[in-house]
């Protein structure tokens, strides 16, 4: 479903990823973890099609199509879809307006028809309960005063209206607590299904104990330096970073291929 | 010609071939007024960039052209005027071509007993009374060229005259057409609407024309508040593309008296509003809102003025501003808190939003506090719209030109919140969008 090749982008003239490969297929759930400043939200914000990220080298395909190519809506309307760590606020437009309007530029561009607004709020309600929402929070304006958890939990309900294929969870964990950390990795496991890749950026362990993933990719440095299984997110979390970040400096710039 | 700054030709010929027709109609009082008045304009000349409050804003295009107040009378029936931009608000209204009542195309049925509503020159010749201590008593026209000028060349204008106590719960509509035949005219309304004490009423000002028309209009309005009364003011301009508009909003307020304002600016080459309020009794609250689009070369300037002349008054100013092309825009928004005039509470912000490189704004607070117990706080930002917000929406599938659109309308409806007119609301959305460039309304239920 995604494969990555060689992957190399600049921000600001500073090369941020250096070359990564990853092949993702229907159905896994990946977790990308690393220490701050490995490249990890860079890599997900590159693959939602962000334009201060300048990719220099390598291919995306998604669905056999070239992802590079497409502009942001594009990718959204194929099935990709980004929980952003740092949602965004947008006074005057209404929480409802914005993802009726987002469903039906998905809808119409896989060919089905728009939905009126009575069957968009069966559809909402539905939804709603997979992540605890409050109703009140569609009629807010996005994201407008929201509480930490409110937001998180506002990204994965957008994610279970729009139905993505592949769903990358930008720190979702971040800022959550133990209780919200819950709701929204139920919401994620409900989500879970044979057609859906998702791929789980994080810092720590804990969103792991919930969600438990097919694959552990460690980023160093904007390099995967290693791959494993779930096990591998243990080994992190009883070691830290450390250990790796040590061996990619020892083995020098080849470092390791997952 | 007695002033160099009325030296341009073209309107220095009007100004003489006018002159013997001034004040020459009605009461004594009134004939006084205008010849005053036209003395008056004739001394201060048209503003010149050397005059503080005009240092923005040139009206040469407004001295070049020959406009011409005529006589004769354009003829225009329901099915001209449905053509033209919220001529149809549903509720009761008065309409005025070139600044002349046209009773065949205005609809007073649905009126509350009690109110007054109908021609200001009507209202001269029955019953002058009720109309002399007020008419000219607000607007300045001793300071103000283009109050001098409308006060000496009014033909006809609204008068509203809403008695003690008296609750309307619809709203009126003021139609100002402008007409497309002929050379180019100048009218000059004139409006005045009187509320007694603990009354309420909402008035819909609209100034429009159909497309192509070329005119200049001259607006003046005076609305006085009485004790304890409530009266909305919705004034949207919306003229044609040519045309050149200057207007005056003067509003007197009573003690305990609410006022709120809309000041839309969607229309017209070159526009000049002069809005000022004074809070004159303990207790009195107004809001003013402001939202001007403009593109191309569009230029608009709103001035302001606030003077909290008694205590314990309040007032809130959001002028927001979209900018399009090479568009220009002038902000100055003047607060005065007179001596005494303690726990006073003024707010005022300006926001502009800019779509292109090209455009600019002017913003200016200017704020004159002779009094020590009070509060009052300014802001002014100039912006574009958010990268990030834009590529939220994007991320969610919502195109390029429609997340712009929703974002300029988000920005946009915060100015229209208290235009409780929902068809005046919804007009001046699908005006504001069609100028640029958008269509989404994103503050609705789906």
């Amino acid at each position: 479903m995604l494969k990555i090749r060689n992957l190399h982008a600049n921000v600001g003239g500073a090369e941020i990823l250096r070359g990564i490969d990853l092949d993702v297929n229907p159905g896994e759930v990946h977790a990308i973890m690393g220490p701050n400043g490995s490249g990890k939200s860079t890599l997900a914000q590159v693959l939602a099609g962000r334009d201060s990220y300048e990719v220099t080298q390598g291919q995306v395909e998604f669905q056999g199509r070239d992802l590079l190519a497409m502009e942001p809506e594009e990718r959204a309307r194929e099935g990709v879809f980004l929980a952003f760590q740092y949602p965004v606020e947008i006074p005057g437009v209404s929480n409802v307006y914005f993802l009726k309007a987002a469903l039906n530029a998905v809808r119409k561009h896989r060919g089905l028809p728009e939905l009126d607004a009575v069957d968009f709020m069966a559809l909402a309600r539905e939804k709603m309960r997979l992540v605890e929402m409050e109703e009140g929070l569609l009629t807010r304006p996005v994201n407008e005063g929201f509480s930490g958890g409110e937001k998180k939990r506002n990204e994965i309900f957008q994610m279970a209206i729009l139905d993505p294929r592949l769903a990358i969870l930008d720190e979702t964990d971040s800022g959550l607590d133990i209780d919200a950390l819950r709701i929204v990795a139920q919401g994620v496991n409900t989500l879970r299904s044979a057609e859906r890749a998702i791929v789980l950026v994080t810092h720590y362990q804990r969103l792991l104990d919930h969600i438990v993933p097919d694959r552990v990719h460690v980023l160093v440095d904007g390099r995967i330096v290693r791959s494993g299984d779930s096990t591998l997110a243990l080994a992190l979390e009883e070691k830290g970073y450390g250990w790796l970040e040590e061996q990619v400096a020892g083995r020098g710039p080849a470092g390791p291929r997952p | 010609m007695r002033n160099a700054a009325v030296s341009n030709p073209a309107f220095a010929d009007e100004l003489r071939r006018l002159e013997p027709e001034i004040g020459q109609v009605g009461p004594l009082w009134l004939r006084r007024l205008q010849g005053a008045a036209f003395e008056r304009f004739m001394t201060l000349g048209l503003p010149t960039p050397q005059d503080e409050q005009w240092r923005q804003t040139s009206i040469s295009p407004i001295a070049a052209t020959a406009y011409r107040r005529t006589a004769d009378r354009v003829d225009m029936d329901r099915r001209d005027l449905d053509r033209i931009p919220l001529a149809d608000l549903g509720c009761p209204r008065l309409v005025f071509v070139d600044g002349r009542f046209a009773a065949h195309l205005s609809r007073l049925d649905g009126l509350s007993a009690g109110i007054r509503v109908g021609s200001l020159r009507d209202a001269l010749a029955e019953r002058p009374q009720d109309v002399q201590p007020h008419l000219g008593a607000h607007a300045n026209w001793q300071d103000r060229s283009f109050a001098a000028l409308n006060t000496a060349l009014f033909e006809d204008g609204a008068l509203v005259i809403v008695p003690r106590g008296a609750d309307l719960e619809r709203p009126l509509h003021i139609l100002h057409v402008g007409s497309s035949a002929g050379v180019p005219r100048v009218s000059s309304p004139r409006c005045l609407v009187l509320v007694g004490e603990q009354a309420r009423i909402s008035i819909a000002e609209t100034f429009a024309a159909p497309d192509g028309a070329a005119y200049f209009t001259n607006a003046v309005t005076e609305i006085v508040v009485g004790a304890g009364s409530e009266v909305a003011h919705w004034r949207v301009q919306c003229d044609a593309e040519q045309a050149h508009h200057v207007g005056a909003l003067d509003v007197h307020q009573a003690r305990d008296s609410r006022f709120r304002s809309l000041n839309a600016s969607l229309g017209a080459a070159l526009t000049r509003n002069d809005i000022s309020v004074v809070l004159d009794g303990e207790g009195a609250e107004c809001t003013l809102d402001g939202l001007y689009v403009a593109r191309n070369r569009q230029h608009v300037d709103n001035h302001t003025t606030i003077d909290h002349a008694r205590p314990h008054a309040v007032s809130h100013e959001r002028y927001k501003g979209i900018l399009a092309g090479s568009a220009r825009a002038v902000f100055h928004g003047r607060i005065i808190v007179r001596k005494g005039s303690q726990q006073t509470d003024a707010k005022q912000s300006n926001r502009n939003l800019l779509l292109s490189g090209d455009a600019v704004v002017h913003t200016r607070p200017q704020l004159e506090i002779y009094a020590d117990d009070v509060r009052c706080t300014h802001g002014a930002t100039i912006g574009h719209l958010d990268e990030d917000s834009l590529f939220y929406l994007r991320s969610r599938g919502i195109g390029l030109a429609e997340a712009r659109g929703v974002l300029i309308h988000a920005f946009a409806a915060g100015a229209l919140g208290g235009l409780s007119l929902r068809s005046l609301r919804e007009g001046v959305e699908t005006e504001a969008a069609a100028r640029v460039d958008v269509g989404a309304s994103p503050g609705e239920a789906p």
